[in-house]
This record gives C-alpha cells, structure tokens and sequence, in this order.
C-alpha cells in the first residue's frame, strides 16, 4: 500500500548561512550555537527583515519567533531549518520603542507568530501586512504586555471579561456574498475557536480563523517554576501532544545543563512518543472518515485506540501518557514480563491496519468525497512551511527522527511517506502508513531496549543557561525553548507547536470547497487549539 | 462492501464480551438509566464547552461514545444545541477569552439545568489556576452542581461523576 514520491526535504544549508548574510551585507556574528542548533548567529535588528529574505532565496525553512524580555531591552529569536539542522538567529531590541522590520513578506508562516510577539511584548514588526492582535482579545489592555517581566502573572483582569465581538475581519463584499460565523463553541466535542466563511451559495469564497480563545498564559505561568513542574506545565500545553511537548522541554532543559538522560530513558521517550502518535493517527483516521457519514471507521478505529490507550494504562500508568517524561529521565519502565504482550500488541494492530487501510482507500463512495477534497498544493505547503502529516500529503517531508536525528532515533530508520496529491484522502492514508512506520520503529525499540537507570539528576549548573529542544511529534516538528537562571527555575520558556504552522493552511485549502466540508477539511488537518493558543 | 459487513460481523459485539473493566461500565449505566428515567423522561442531553482545556478531557470525552462504554445505551447523548441539553459538562479553566462564550451557553440552556466541571483544570484550577489569562475553576464563572476530578478522568470515572450527581442533586 506504500508508495514513495521523489523526496522533498528543505534543501537549505544552514552551515553555509553566514557567509551567504556576509556577502549579501549583513553584519552577522557567529554566536554559540545552542546544544542541538548547528549555527547560531546574531545580527542587528535593522536586517531581521533582509535575513529572512536571504534565507528565502536559500530554502530554508521558517520554523519560529520568540521573544524574551531581558530588563532594560528584549532579545528576539527566529527559527530556520535546513537540511542540515538548524539555525537560531538572534537580535536585540531597546525598551523603548522596540520595532524590527517583519519576516513575513519573506515568509507568510511568521505572521501569527510575530503578532503574538506584538501582543505579549509590545514589539512591533515594521512593514506587516496585517499588524491586527491575534492572542489578545480583551482579557487585558493594549498597553499591557504579558510577557513583560514588569506584567505580574494575576494581571488585573476586569471581573468579567467583555466578549471579543470587534475583532477586524477582513470584509468581503460583492452580490449573493454571505458570512457565516462559527463559533468559538462548536457543535460537537472540540476546542474553542471562531471560523469566519465568507460564501457564495456553497462555495467558500474565504476563510479566516480567529483563534486564542483557549489562551491560559502557559508563558507567563512557567516563569520561575523548577524543571519539575515545567515538565507537568508542558505537559498539558495540548493533551493529545502530551509526551511530545513535555519531551521536547525535558531536552531543552538537558541540553541548557549538559545533561544525558539514560539510554533506556530515551527508548522509553521514543516508545511513549510511538504509542501517542499510533494512538492520535487511530482517532483521526476514524473521525475524518466519520465527518463524511462513514461511521464503520470511526467504530473500527475507536476501538483501536481503546485497546491502545488501556495498554497504555496498564503498563506506563497513564491512558494519554501524560507526566511520564521526567527531567532526566522517564517515570515509568517495561517489566521484562510484560513485553510479549506488547511485541504481541504490535502484530495484531499491524494486521488491523493492514486490513482496514485498504478496506477504506478502496471503498468508492468513501474515496468520492475524500479524493481531491481540501486539496493543499505542493509549493503551498513548502511556501507556508506545513509540518507532519500536512506537510507530507503535499510532498514535504521534512521529519526530524530522519533528518535531525536526537538519540534514539540516531539509531533507528526512519521511514517517511509522502504523497504529492495534497487532499484530505493523502491526509488519511499518510497517517495509515505513518501508523505502520511507527510500529516498525516500536519494534525495533522493544528488541534493543537497553538495561539500565530510568532518570539521572538535572542539578542546577550555577548558571544561566539556555537549551532548545527538538523533537517530532505527532503533529511534526515540535519546540521548545528554555532559559533557566542559576538556580534552574526557568526564566523563559516558549513551546512551539506545529499547530502554527498548519492551521494557516487550513485557511487556504479549503479555498472552493463547499461550506459543509468544512469538518472534514478541519479534522483532516487536525490544528490544536490550545497547543497554539498558549 | 462484503468486506465492510465481514469485518463488522467479525467484531462482533464488544459491548458485552469484554470482561471485568466494562463489567463495571454496565452496572454503573444501568443504574445511571434508572436515574435518568427517573429524573429526565430517559434520557440526558449533555452540551460540552471547552473553556480552557488542554483537549485531553475531549479525548476521554470521545472514548465514552466508542463501542466498550457505549454511554448512549444508558440514553446519555451529546447534543449541539445548549438549548436541548439538560446538563453543561465543562472542561478546563475558563480562560478569560471564553468567559462570555461559557456564560452565553449557560444562560441559552432551559432550566433546569445541571453543570459538572469535569477534570482537575475545571474542578479546582489545576496546573493554571488564576491568573491574568484564566478565571480559575469553573465555579468562579457559573454555578457548579458536580465535579469530576482526573487529569484526565477516564471514560469510567466520567460515567461514575454523572451517576453521582444523579443520584444527589436535588430535583
């Protein structure tokens, strides 16, 4: 059932970056490159803007921007990938009047993200095409800043927070054009968000997603905490990624303190990792089918992940993983006689699959409305940077267990589908064959599993120290960037979830299609609300 | 399509073959069944709200409505509207940004009507509490008839918190 496209992976080279900025005139200085960064590099804020233009030219791919409030000024990060690994580029900014020239003619995928730099820091990016807010609706003022040390995390927030009934939607006009609001509370059991289609007849004309409503402050929240409760904290950034986020801040610290989590520590991460993504693929697969009426998947796949999640239980001691990524190490293990059980689990799901994926990619009035629905093209998805199983129904295939690999995935072979067709069909069927892959590499983990310790200490290194950590989660590429003080609590944390790179698309491929494929189109691309809401 | 109806004939019916964990799933329903004809003519509608969860409680929320728990044999069923739901199951803190929206449901639901703040984040505040971005626990925002405590509760736990408020909230 698998088949192989010619690879697409950002071409880029971050290595040969510096010298491409020298020749192009911008005065960058090589800086230390954080653990797990290949280069690192600082530049004045007047060329943030050419940067990304010259990265652009260079195919790098834009990952994220961050900021952080170092009294009396700001420093700010932005994120690239190459094919080589990545590149983090910094800058200053002076307390008053910080503005940079913006990312984002370069790279569309910078947009939200710098607007949530402008709402939580009072940055202001020169020369973006929609400076409207994005995650502050009216919870606080526009002269307020959370994200500024002098903002304290209670705030002072009105008793009753008005609704956010004026937020600037783009109008469109013209006769027999109609809008449709929906939201933030849906119909069925999901997230909060609004989605505003401007339709004619059923034809959706546009589409533009309002989200942050599910905005908890999880920022602000992690200042000061010690790496224990930042790991509880990242945890439950966005429950369906609860061992990829709390991973990918475990290693960020690790890495910030020179820390080696133990080898049987890291196979544990990476199965944990294995049975969230096997475990978030069986619903969706389900629930995309079902938004087309096609119940019997959502009946097959539900009890898949049932059996699943009870496993999960019953031998890792959580049904969604939540809190089993430690700093240092893991809070749970495999004893030894429970591992036929799971080598026996890994069979009759291979065989599950092997059954159902075809039964469904092979049934015609299941495939009629799933073919060339939703369709995301190609270069789209490279322009706007889609990451996960987004990405690889369109044929880019960036995944960093192949391309960036972090110990064990250093070990193991990745196999990474791909589809160049780009609809929601290709967006069930790359998460099947993920689905295989997975259990593939489970296998392989389960064999090698290493003896030893499950957690070594992660002792306060006297100094501040900065880590960023990398890791593909179920969804893609997943960050998390860490600033600890001498005595380890943190004093920055920014998680990144590829949720803010796909929902924008979203916004695009559902160019077209009828209003009543929204769900469809949605569930096919899954963003998590809370996961970039923050 | 004999592929479909061969492979649903040979799932059979996991409802009732399972043992002991869902053993528990039918004794608890069938006393929840009784309760709900008691109090709610057979059935309950439920109408969810996210208020500032981390999506871990839909998921849970999701698994009741899957073949082991069945939660609609009991005749408990998510409805769309607030106006046709007899119970509000809110999840996570509320966060600012959608305290009108968990108001403006509530107010939409007929009376009477029951609330249950399900899982830690809901019930007390859990790992975001109050703050500048959050109103805390449900209860700070409307008022709560029960609560189900869990990060995440699980499907059982989920059942067994509605049962027991059925059984004592007031009429």
């Amino acid at each position: 059932m698998r088949s192989t496209q010619p690879m697409w992976v950002t071409p880029g080279k971050t290595a040969e970056f510096a010298s491409v900025l020298t020749e192009g005139g911008v005065r960058a200085e090589q800086c230390v490159a954080l653990p797990g960064v290949t280069v690192g590099l600082t530049v004045p804020k007047e060329d943030w803007g050419r940067v990304a233009a010259l990265a652009v030219e260079q195919d790098l791919r834009w990952s994220a921007v961050w900021g952080e409030h170092l009294s009396p000024g700001f420093q700010l990060f932005a994120l690239f990938a190459g094919g080589d690994g990545h590149l983090l580029l910094r800058t200053s900014l002076p307390e008053e009047q910080p503005e940079l020239p913006s990312q984002v003619s370069s790279y569309p995928a910078a947009n939200r993200p710098e607007r949530h730099v402008q709402d939580m820091f009072g940055i202001r990016f020169i020369g973006h095409p929609d400076p409207r807010r994005w995650t502050r609706h009216q919870g606080w003022s526009e002269k307020d800043f959370p994200l500024r040390k002098d903002f304290p995390l209670s705030g002072s927030p009105l008793a009753e927070t008005p609704p956010d009934c004026d937020y600037p939607f783009v109008p469109v006009s013209g006769e027999g054009i109609y809008e449709i609001p929906v939201g933030p509370v849906h119909a069925g059991i999901i997230e909060p968000g609004h989605f505003r289609f401007q339709a004619e007849g059923e034809d959706v004309l546009r589409l533009e997603a309002h989200l942050g409503y599910v905005h908890r402050g999880v920022e602000k929240l992690a200042e000061g905490r010690d790496l224990t409760g930042l790991a509880r904290l990242a945890g439950r950034l966005s429950g369906d990624s609860t061992v990829a986020h709390s991973w990918a801040a475990c290693q960020a610290a690790e890495r910030a303190l020179g820390v080696d989590p133990p080898p049987r520590a890291l196979a544990l991460r990476a199965i944990l990792c294995e049975r969230e993504r096997i475990a978030n693929h069986l619903g969706d697969i389900g629930a995309v089918c079902n938004d087309v009426g096609f119940t019997f998947a959502l009946v097959q796949c539900s009890r898949l992940r049932e059996l699943w999640q009870r496993r999960s239980l019953e031998i890792f001691g959580h049904r969604l993983l939540m809190d089993r990524v430690i700093p240092g190490g893991v809070a749970c293990d495999i004893p030894p006689e429970r591992l036929p059980e799971l080598f026996h689990d890994l069979v009759e799901l291979r065989a599950e699959v092997e059954e159902l994926m075809p039964l469904l990619l092979e049934y015609p009035s299941l495939q009629e409305r799933l073919r060339t629905t939703g369709i995301l093209s190609v270069e789209l998805a490279r322009q706007l940077g889609t990451l996960g199983y987004v990405g690889r129904a369109s044929n880019h295939q960036d995944d960093l267990r192949r391309d960036a690999p972090y110990a064990p995935y250093d070990q193991l072979l990745v196999d990474v589908p791909a589809y160049l067709e780009g609809d929601v069909a290709k967006r069930v069927r790359v998460r099947g064959d993920e689905i295989l892959v997975s259990l593939n590499l489970l296998e392989q983990l389960l064999q090698t599993l290493p003896e030893g310790p499950l957690q070594v200490d992660c002792e306060p290194c006297g100094q501040s120290c900065e880590g960023l950590g990398l890791i593909e989660g179920w969804r893609g590429e997943t960050v998390a960037y860490l600033h600890l003080d001498e005595a380890g609590r943190v004093v920055r944390y920014f998680p990144r979830d590829p949720s803010w790179l796909n929902w924008p698309a979203l916004e695009r491929l559902i160019l077209g299609n009828i209003v009543p494929d929204f769900p469809v189109c949605n569930k096919s691309v899954n963003g998590s609300y809370a996961g970039q809401d923050l | 399509m004999l592929r479909i109806f061969n492979k649903i004939r040979r799932t059979g019916r996991l409802t009732e073959t399972i043992p002991s964990p869902d053993q528990a799933v039918v004794e608890l329903g069938a006393t929840c069944q009784k309760a709900i004809a008691a109090r709610f003519g057979g059935s309950l509608a439920i109408r969810m709200v996210d208020a500032g969860s981390c999506n871990a409680c839909e998921l849970e929320m999701h698994a009741v409505n899957n073949s082991f728990y069945d939660i609609e044999r009991f005749g408990i069923h998510f409805v769309a509207s607030p106006r046709h739901a007899d119970l509000l199951l809110v999840t996570g803190v509320v966060s600012r940004n959608m305290q009108a929206a968990l108001k403006r449901t509530y107010a939409a639901m007929p009376s009477p009507k029951l609330v249950v703040a399900m899982g830690d984040c809901a019930a007390c505040g859990g790992e975001f509490g109050e703050t500048y971005a959050s109103c805390g626990p449900v209860a700070n925002v409307i008022p709560v008839d029960a609560v189900i405590p869990g990060c995440p509760p699980t499907p059982l736990q989920l059942l067994q918190g509605l049962l027991e408020l059925l059984q004592v909230a007031p009429k």
